[in-house]
């Protein structure tokens, strides 16, 4: 049996003046999916993500979240989402546990100090509690977000970029962390991504994005077989650049 | 629509005090200008006291009145440099992407507001004792009132400037600064705003803080409390903080709009 839409998106537009950064994209998430939303730069990645998250207001279309209207009960859709982004910063004065215990409290999260416990143990950021979060490295300042991204058990998490700017050890964790966390809780994970393997190591569904709109969607090895290629990086290059599945390009 | 939450309010205040509490500069910062203008004020009115019937009948007129300027100054300031704060952290988009609402935000600005302000003035007020004999509270019930209606005079303005650095960026940010000081030849401070040129004064009148600077003269001098000063300013604050209240929300729906929260966070 297929699983419950948990997001729907449907004819969703996003227009500054005459450009189209969102150009009427239809998409559906199930419960307990891994979904990447890939694309090149200015594909409309992050304006459909922040979309999703209700930070930018539609021009038209609908987004349905949790069987939520997503811009209309925005305050009721966010207590069960999350979202991660090594583009989003945390204040820098304040120490890592002020950081989290403030959102902890925002989110509504029972047992702080507990929760912030195991955050702290699972992600290996108890040790610098204390310190400020501006004293942080990029890997650590990565996994703090991804803490507080965690802090109320999201149903459903939107990750940008979550291995942007880490090494392949602290990256590996935190695809191995994100993995767990899928698996334990049963949530759905929408990620945006420029790293391929990543992709096709922890996705389920890709939906691609080329000039505002949806190009391809589908499971990461049916679009490789698809596009007759022999990874994701190869399609993803080739939806990029708008060459059509099976095309030779010389 | 979810209703207002104290516990979120709560949470971004925490947030706020934790702000302060990480550097001790700050606390002192805060004290600083209001106590160096007491001092400043202090001296002239001992200097004015002798060539001046007003002075010499109530020696605390400027003095009251560079206090309670300080109120106003404060709680607008305190109110918009935090939220300032937020834009240059990076974090506005981090806390519109949590369940908080912008009203409560909102209200979190005037709660750090009001603590800010507190500590600021009130270290110059008790300081003023000491110093030149001077004790604001010498003003009885009133003071309540005056600092009520400065305080909401503050939060207004304060959430107006919010809304223009929102709207127009942080290049906007000197307007935090300058705004009130447009207003401070208006208000009557140390004067009557009877001094003011006719076409001036039904400006002035128009302002909150021209009914608690009369009202503090006519206290002094007269040993009369004018309720229907206070009352005027208090009608009067409802009417511009509930636009300054609308005018940022409105702002922070146009910033969804136009994608603005986004390049602040990124």
């Amino acid at each position: 049996m297929a699983e419950p839409l948990v997001i729907q998106v449907e004819n969703l537009s996003k227009h500054y003046g005459s450009v189209r950064a969102v150009d009427a994209i239809d998409f559906a998430i199930g419960r307990g999916t891994t979904c990447a939303l890939l694309g090149g730069n200015g594909a409309g990645k992050t304006t459909t993500i922040a979309m999703l998250l209700g930070l930018l207001l539609p021009t038209s279309g609908q987004i349905r979240i949790l069987g939520e209207d997503m811009p209309r009960h925005r305050q009721r859709v966010l207590s069960r989402m999350n979202f991660s982004s090594p583009y989003i910063d945390l204040p820098q004065r304040l120490t890592v546990a002020e950081n989290l215990t403030v959102y902890a409290r925002l989110y509504g999260v029972r047992r702080v100090r507990e929760r912030l416990a195991t955050l702290g143990r699972e992600l290996d950021i108890d040790a610098f509690f204390q310190r400020p979060h501006g004293s942080l490295s990029a890997g650590q300042k990565t996994r703090v977000a991804l803490a507080k991204a965690l802090l109320n058990a999201p149903e459903i998490l939107l990750l940008d970029e979550p291995t942007a700017s880490l090494d392949p050890d602290t990256a590996d964790r935190m695809r191995h962390i994100l993995t767990n966390y899928q698996r334990q809780s049963g949530a759905t994970l929408l990620l945006a991504s420029h790293n391929m393997s990543e992709v096709e190591r922890l996705c389920d569904q890709v939906i691609m994005l080329r000039a505002g709109r949806v190009v391809a969607t589908g499971a990461p090895r049916e679009l490789i077989h698809r596009y007759g290629r022999k990874d994701m990086e190869e399609v993803f290059l080739d939806i990029a650049r708008g060459i059509q599945r099976g095309e030779v390009v010389e | 629509m979810s209703g207002i939450s104290p516990r979120r309010i709560g949470a971004l205040a925490l947030r706020y005090l934790y702000l302060l509490r990480s550097s001790r500069v700050r606390i002192v910062e805060l004290a600083y200008w209001p106590t160096v203008q007491m001092i400043l004020w202090g001296f002239i009115t001992r200097y004015l006291a002798g060539h001046s019937d007003v002075l010499s009948q109530a020696t605390g007129l400027l003095l009251a009145g560079v206090l309670l300027w300080d109120i106003l100054f404060r709680s607008q300031l305190g109110l918009s440099v935090v939220f300032f704060e937020e834009l240059h952290a990076r974090n506005l988009a981090q806390l519109l992407i949590s369940p908080l609402q912008p009203m409560e935000l909102i209200v979190a600005l005037m709660s750090i507001s009001l603590v800010r302000t507190l500590i600021g003035v009130g270290i110059a007020v008790l300081l003023a004792i000491p110093f030149y004999g001077f004790n604001l509270f010498s003003l009885g019930l009133p003071l309540a009132g005056f600092f009520l209606n400065l305080l909401l005079m503050g939060w207004a303005i304060g959430l107006l400037v919010s809304a223009l650095v929102l709207r127009y960026g942080m290049g906007a940010e000197s307007i935090a600064w300058a705004a009130i000081f447009a207003l401070a030849p208006l208000c009557g401070i140390y004067y009557p705003i009877a001094t003011l040129p006719g076409w001036l004064q039904p400006l002035a009148w128009a302002l909150p803080a021209s009914y608690v600077f009369e009202g503090m003269r006519v206290v002094l001098l007269e040993h009369v409390v004018r309720l229907d000063f206070l009352l005027y300013a208090l009608l009067l604050d409802a009417g511009y903080l509930g636009l300054g209240i609308q005018v940022f929300l409105a702002t922070v729906h146009q910033a969804r709009e136009r994608g603005s929260l986004l390049q602040s966070g990124e």
